[in-house]
């Protein structure tokens, strides 16, 4: 079981509270927690991934285990704690503005 | 009973503002979608429940909500803007070729008949039809294919889409209006368009007359008359008395002919108001004083409104898509500021009050008229 916390703003979009737990076939990549979360929660495509271009948008930044992800490849397998659903996998909203 | 519902975006949410017909009592809801910045709403005419929104964040990107029940509950819809075909350049600010990338919804416009039609101006410029209810969307692509789109350049605010007017008399005619590319006009639903800009003079322009680059903010008609067109350019308000073949300016006695937004009385249509602002580097009005401008004569002959509104000390923007007017028989004409006002005239304009005073900054204003 992987474990997903998601941004405020998504967490209320999917109206969700606290952590989403997915189950995830095969690897477990961003790529293919992305996808699972999206077809959970459809209405969250677009909002993470570009919804033309696939890539991750620029003021969302990925998580775990006190790394930055970001710039991982998203075909990358994602840390072990993460795929044994000890660690969460985040999605964080970058402070951006004033 | 009559009602009026008005549909107010703003930097930080979605509010929806109720009245019976003598809009003197209001019942505030929202925020909806509280934080996002909300471009646009507006109801389909053809079933006033219907709603369409768009949402949009830095962070987030780019939704689209949907309510069947006047704006109680909403749900996502599609959100797939992708433009056909090959993409293509226009202009980047260094007039330096640059990819079309799509950025946001400016403007929902529903069709006049079909609640699920509605139509989505965008930010790089073009324009999308969905025919289901806002769950997909096309491209009528003949708008940035007509030839000019790769001389099309950005304002400041973006190469945004920001006006789409259906004529009621004419299923097949559609307006559109982009900063700062000028207006365009199709006669047949969209497939194709061509440039509506003759009579349009932009000093800032290299060629001051050229057929696309005039930053046109906005575009207004009564239904009644949707051949004559009333638009409040950059600098200058123009007119066009055929479906915009033709534009001679009209704005006569204005302080300042620099402004965003314009309408068109629901039952005069000679009656017009703009709210000047002072300077394209001062986005505020001219001395403090927030004076909406009428003419009772479709231009040129324009007298300021004032009872109610500031007239010392106020430095907010009334933007491009911040203004309306309901259809009730005496016409109420509403307006939204940055500063997060909503004011309402019952009168046609003679006296105003704040229907709401604190919202975030408001970047549009719509009404239903609910008989």
């Amino acid at each position: 079981m992987i474990r997903v916390i998601l941004p405020a703003h998504l967490r209320n979009l999917a109206k969700v509270s606290g952590e989403v737990q997915l189950e995830v076939e095969g690897s477990v990549t961003q790529r293919s927690v992305l996808d699972a979360l999206e077809g959970r929660y459809p209405m969250l495509r677009g909002t993470i991934r570009d919804r033309v271009t696939g890539q991750r948008r620029p003021f969302v930044r990925f998580f775990a285990c006190s790394e930055d992800l970001s710039h991982e490849s998203p075909d990358a397998l994602l840390p072990e704690a993460v795929a044994s659903g000890a660690e969460p996998f985040l999605l964080v909203g970058a402070i951006a503005g004033g | 009973m009559s009602s009026v519902r008005v549909l107010v975006g703003t930097r930080k949410g979605a509010f929806i503002l109720t009245s019976d017909g003598k809009r003197k009592d209001w019942e505030v809801a929202g925020p909806h979608f509280g934080g996002w910045e909300m471009y646009h709403l507006k109801g389909s005419p053809a079933d006033p429940n219907r709603l369409y929104a768009s949402q949009s964040s830095g962070w987030f990107g780019q939704l689209i909500q949907r309510s069947n029940d006047g704006g109680k509950t909403w749900e996502p819809v599609g959100n797939k803007f992708a433009y056909e075909g090959e993409v293509g350049t226009h202009q980047w600010y260094d007039g330096t070729p640059h990819p079309w990338e799509f950025k946001r919804v400016w403007h929902l416009e529903p069709s006049l008949t079909d609640p699920d039609t509605v139509y989505a101006g965008v930010e790089d410029a073009a324009i999308f039809r969905s025919t289901d209810g806002a769950l997909t969307w096309q491209e009528l692509t003949g708008l940035r294919g007509h030839g000019s789109g790769s001389r099309w350049q950005p304002g400041a605010g973006g190469m945004c889409l920001h006006t789409i007017l259906l004529d009621p008399s004419d299923p097949g005619r559609i307006f559109v209006a982009i900063s700062a590319a000028g207006a365009f006009r199709s006669d047949d639903a969209g497939q194709t368009w061509r440039p509506i800009t003759r009579g349009l003079v932009s000093e800032i322009m290299p060629d001051p007359t050229a057929e696309v680059g005039h930053c046109v903010h906005r575009i207004a008609m009564n239904p009644s008359r949707p051949g004559v067109l009333f638009m409040q350019k950059h600098w200058d308000v123009m007119r066009s008395d055929d479906a915009g073949d033709n534009w001679r300016e009209v704005s006569g006695n204005l302080p300042t002919d620099f402004g965003f937004c314009i309408d068109v009385h629901a039952h005069e249509p000679e009656t017009v108001y703009v709210v000047p602002i002072k300077s394209d580097s001062e986005h505020y009005p001219p001395e403090g004083k927030l004076r909406v401008y009428r003419s009772r004569e479709g231009g040129n002959e324009w007298e300021a409104l004032t009872n109610g509104l500031p007239q010392s000390n106020c430095y907010v923007n009334v933007l491009r898509d911040a203004m309306a007017v309901d259809r009730l028989d005496s016409c109420g004409v509403y307006f939204g500021t940055t500063g997060g006002q909503v004011y309402a005239s019952t009168d046609a304009g003679d006296n105003w009050a704040p229907i709401v005073r604190d919202l975030p900054a408001v970047v549009s204003v719509e009404v239903q008229t609910l008989l």
